[in-house]
């Protein structure tokens, strides 16, 4: 059952890949793959990202439940831990930081082994986290690297990004590093899921569409540079057009440029449908921040409601006797 | 199964995955797995809704007729009032990190005690009516239909859950199943499937004021009790005040303390050092409870419990509260209390009457945690202490999750354990603090009908506890967790024999020099000090 999961989105992507080919190569429908598909799966990552952000933040966080994970702070010659027991927000900010761009959860992993007779080992595990880091770096560098498509001029931090990213070129002619290191690191993480029973077990379809979807994006870019080169400037003035409302096809590009914009459009578009909203999600994360100083702040429920409790005067109507013979002091005698 | 487990007959632990998808919701409810549901009088007393007669190994659950609607208000409705619950139900990309956290999963081998499993019990429904891509794409993005199987694996895994929320720590976005158990919980109560070792306790302490249903004249009793036990150990005879207008401070502890064992030695260590300082303070037998199982049901149901802590303080007129040693209840004064039940206006900022400490960090809860305050008399060099009379202890301290994940609460026992004991040892460090491992009976699961679930989900602290003791000799486990101190002694007893169990107060009471105390010749368990010559007390 499993193992269909990842097969499922092997045809659905080859599925996918077969309707750009019949729909650019076959019928020749630039126009919808090369302009309104973009612009529709703009217009749905942004209204779709933006909706759920909104949803998330439209309800309340009732309690004040961080999870804590560091000293607290209570007398004065406790150190406490500033961090990971955040008590201002430069604290929470800290400790958000360093869990959004450094995993550091994932750094703490251990993978437990189950020696007989009922023996457990704990065993360092920063394989994940290697792979969860490289892959996200990587994306958020070659994300800034197409930023030269969008902005005119190109900022010269991304022309500095992008010649440090080539710093390899001498050995191996125009790949960038961080080509090579996605390809490895969704092929890990691919296989990852793949391999291992368990997380095998735990992934759906979608788990194994989404990497599938960005290799696909990944290789037909790294192609589109090596082999089957496309005309840069011409995708530039393609990308202005789209970006002034006065969208024209673009030209100098060949197939290779329709699946590397096609596989982007589906991405982007499924994007706030799926768990790939974990990217914004974690930011709202209550166990993550919150300061934990709830017993020096009141944090209050907005739908906070009457319940019905048993007062001390119930209380004490039924057991008045009783305390009275052992001498127990009474409100009423 | 338990009895036989007991004898020796290893438990099976296996983990590798069953052929069966998880989406599969059949659950067979193997005896020793599971916990009975509420009864029908406790249920009536709170007023929970749906109360009936029925087993989990029934076929038919006699669930209301219209128990799928009640299911999905329930949980829009709460998706509207908690950001938890949809964040948490939204961003999980199933990495898989959590999947060998729980002490369940570890112990049970059971996939669907992964975290992550666990929580898509819950996922796989919101996902089929309140997601779109769950709607269009049905399975393929793990979307299930809601069905009467699906209602009895929810009671099966998440009475399967402690809440310790160990897999939130490794969770890189803090995704917290205990949030995800709660809101199945509270669900599953809507159409009337609790368990009765939480509702029982629940209704008992609605009714008397603790727990156990201890009614006033009992618990006065057993005070006269320790008492007489006290004057027995130290020659002292000891006043305990109860209900008591006009004292400063209100003490309340889980009422395990005085009905427990090996609670009872911890309360006894709590009356002596009160004693010996000269406390000004009460217990109360209306809120004669620190822990709230109300808080293993519902939202509500802790908040009904947890008022009897604030409006008894009021109506003693005392100017702050102190706490006793437990786990849960700490979690709910720390986290909710001021919360649900606040502000405490009435109050005043907390301040040691020994040593005029400031406890800044409970200004608005105005409660204070006993080792807080321990703590800080030993450090200000306020308490006489002889370590020696704990000897023969070789002592690890176990982390409660509550206080430890919950409040941060790691320095403040173990202070007090090297002031009060002479051999103190760590259990691993992936065992320990933040990333403590659950006893396997929180949350309201310490149900002895649920023994052998216990056992494997004690598992991972069990084999931590029998690495010191082969180790380093430890032969006692220290906590401050009375679901702890239940649950460890049948626990350690089948997978690290020889290792007993205390509270920390035990020790100090066995440590603490009182004036005017005769020379004692035995600790609090009454088992006489060995080699008295060698180290005659002071």
């Amino acid at each position: 059952m499993a193992n269909k999961n990842s097969l499922y989105s092997i045809v659905a992507v080859v599925f996918l890949l077969l309707i750009l080919l019949v729909g650019v190569q076959g019928l020749g429908w630039y126009l919808l793959f090369g302009v309104l598909i973009p612009y529709v799966a703009v217009v749905f990552f942004i209204v779709g990202f933006v909706y759920q952000v909104l949803r998330w933040a439209s309800s309340p966080v009732p309690f004040h439940i961080p999870t804590v994970c560091g000293q607290q702070k209570s007398l004065p010659w406790i150190k406490a831990d500033k961090m990971d027991s955040p008590q201002t927000t430069g604290g929470v900010v800290a400790r958000l930081a360093l869990d959004i761009l450094f995993f550091r959860p994932l750094l703490k992993n251990d993978r437990i082994e189950l020696q007989e007779p009922q023996k457990l080992l704990f065993k360092t595990s920063t394989y994940l986290w290697l792979g969860a880091l490289a892959f996200h770096w990587s994306c958020l560098i070659i994300l800034l690297r197409h930023s030269r498509f969008f902005l005119e001029p190109v900022p010269s931090v991304v022309l500095w990004l992008q010649w440090f990213d080539g710093i390899f070129q001498g050995l191996l002619p125009i790949l960038y590093a961080t080509d090579l290191i996605i390809l490895l690191a969704l092929s890990y993480l691919f296989i990852r899921r793949v391999v291992y029973p368990q997380i095998r077990y735990i992934s759906l379809p979608s788990d194994y569409f989404v990497p599938l979807l960005i290799l696909g994006i990944v290789v037909s870019g790294i192609l589109m540079r090596l082999v089957y080169r496309v005309d840069l400037m011409q995708v530039k003035a393609w990308v202005m057009s789209m970006l002034s409302f006065h969208p024209t096809l673009p030209k100098g590009v060949n197939l290779l440029f329709y699946i590397h914009l096609f596989f982007v459009c589906l991405l982007i578009a499924y994007f706030p449908l799926s768990k790939l909203m974990h990217m914004p999600g974690i930011f709202l994360s209550p166990t993550r921040n919150l300061r934990n100083v709830s017993r020096s702040e009141r944090h209050i429920n907005p739908w906070d409601r009457p319940v019905k409790v048993h007062t001390y005067q119930e209380y004490e109507d039924e057991f008045r006797e009783a305390m009275k013979e052992v001498g127990l002091p009474l409100e009423k005698d | 199964m338990t009895e036989e487990a007991l004898k020796g007959n290893a438990l099976k632990i296996d983990h590798t995955t069953p052929d069966r998808g998880w989406m599969d919701p059949a659950v067979e409810f193997r005896k020793g797995t599971y916990c009975y549901p509420a009864s029908v009088k406790h249920m009536n007393y709170l007023g929970l809704p749906n109360p009936r007669e029925w087993q989990p190994y029934d076929q038919d659950w006699k669930l209301p007729k219209n128990w799928k609607s009640i299911l999905l208000e329930g949980m829009k409705d709460r998706l509207k009032r908690y950001r938890s619950y949809k964040l948490f139900l939204d961003i999980c990309v199933r990495c898989g990190a959590c999947a060998d956290k729980c002490h369940f999963f570890i112990g049970s081998g059971d996939p669907k005690n992964m975290p992550v499993l666990r929580t898509e019990l819950l996922r796989s429904i919101y996902r089929r009516y309140f997601t779109l891509s769950g709607k269009i794409f049905g399975k393929l993005t793990g979307a299930r239909e809601l069905t009467e199987d699906v209602v009895k694996e929810w009671f099966y895994y998440f009475y399967q859950c402690t809440e310790c929320r160990r897999c939130s720590v490794f969770c890189p976005y803090g995704i917290d199943t205990c949030e995800m158990t709660m809101m199945a919980r509270e669900l599953l109560s809507l159409i009337g499937c609790n368990i009765n070792w939480i509702v029982e306790p629940a209704s008992n302490c609605f009714r008397t004021g603790n727990h156990l249903g201890v009614p006033p004249h009992a618990f006065k009793s057993t005070v006269d009790f320790a008492i007489d036990e006290i004057k027995e150990i130290t020659g002292i005879e000891i006043s305990v005040p109860i209900n008591r207008k006009g004292a400063e401070i209100l003490f309340i502890s889980p009422s395990a303390d005085y009905f427990g064992n090996p609670h009872w030695y911890t309360f006894l260590g709590y009356l002596m050092l009160f004693h010996e300082i000269g406390l000004d303070y009460t217990w109360s037998t209306y809120a004669s409870e620190g822990g709230n199982f109300g808080l293993f049901h519902s939202a509500d149901l802790a908040k009904r419990l947890n008022a009897k802590i604030y409006s008894e303080a009021k109506r003693l007129g005392v100017k702050w509260i102190l706490g006793g040693e437990c786990g849960h209840m700490w979690r709910v004064l720390h986290q909710y209390m001021d919360t649900l039940n606040g502000p405490a206006d009435f109050l005043m900022e907390p301040v040691s009457p020994v040593t005029g400490t400031h406890f800044e960090n409970a200004k608005s809860t105005k409660m204070v945690h006993i080792c807080e305050f321990t703590a800080d008399l030993i450090q200000n060099k306020k308490l006489r202490l002889d370590p020696s009379r704990n000897k023969k202890w070789k002592v690890t301290y176990h982390d409660s999750c509550n206080t430890s994940r919950g409040m941060g609460f790691f320095e403040e026992p173990r202070y007090i354990l090297k002031q009060v004991c002479q051999e103190f040892y760590e259990m691993p460090e992936n065992t320990i603090r933040e990333r403590t491992f659950c006893c396997g009976s929180g949350a309201g699961l310490g149900a002895d009908e649920n023994m052998e679930m216990r056992l494997r989900g004690g598992l991972p602290r069990a084999n931590a506890v029998r690495y010191v003791q082969q180790q380093y000799g430890v032969n006692l486990l220290t906590c401050i967790c009375a679901i702890d101190k239940a649950s460890f002694p049948p626990l350690l007893e089948y997978w690290a024999p020889g290792v007993e169990v205390a509270g920390i107060h035990e020790l100090v009471g066995n440590a603490l020099v009182m004036k005017g105390e005769k020379e004692r010749i035995a600790d609090l368990r009454g088992e006489p000090f060995e080699q008295k010559e060698e180290n005659g007390h002071v």
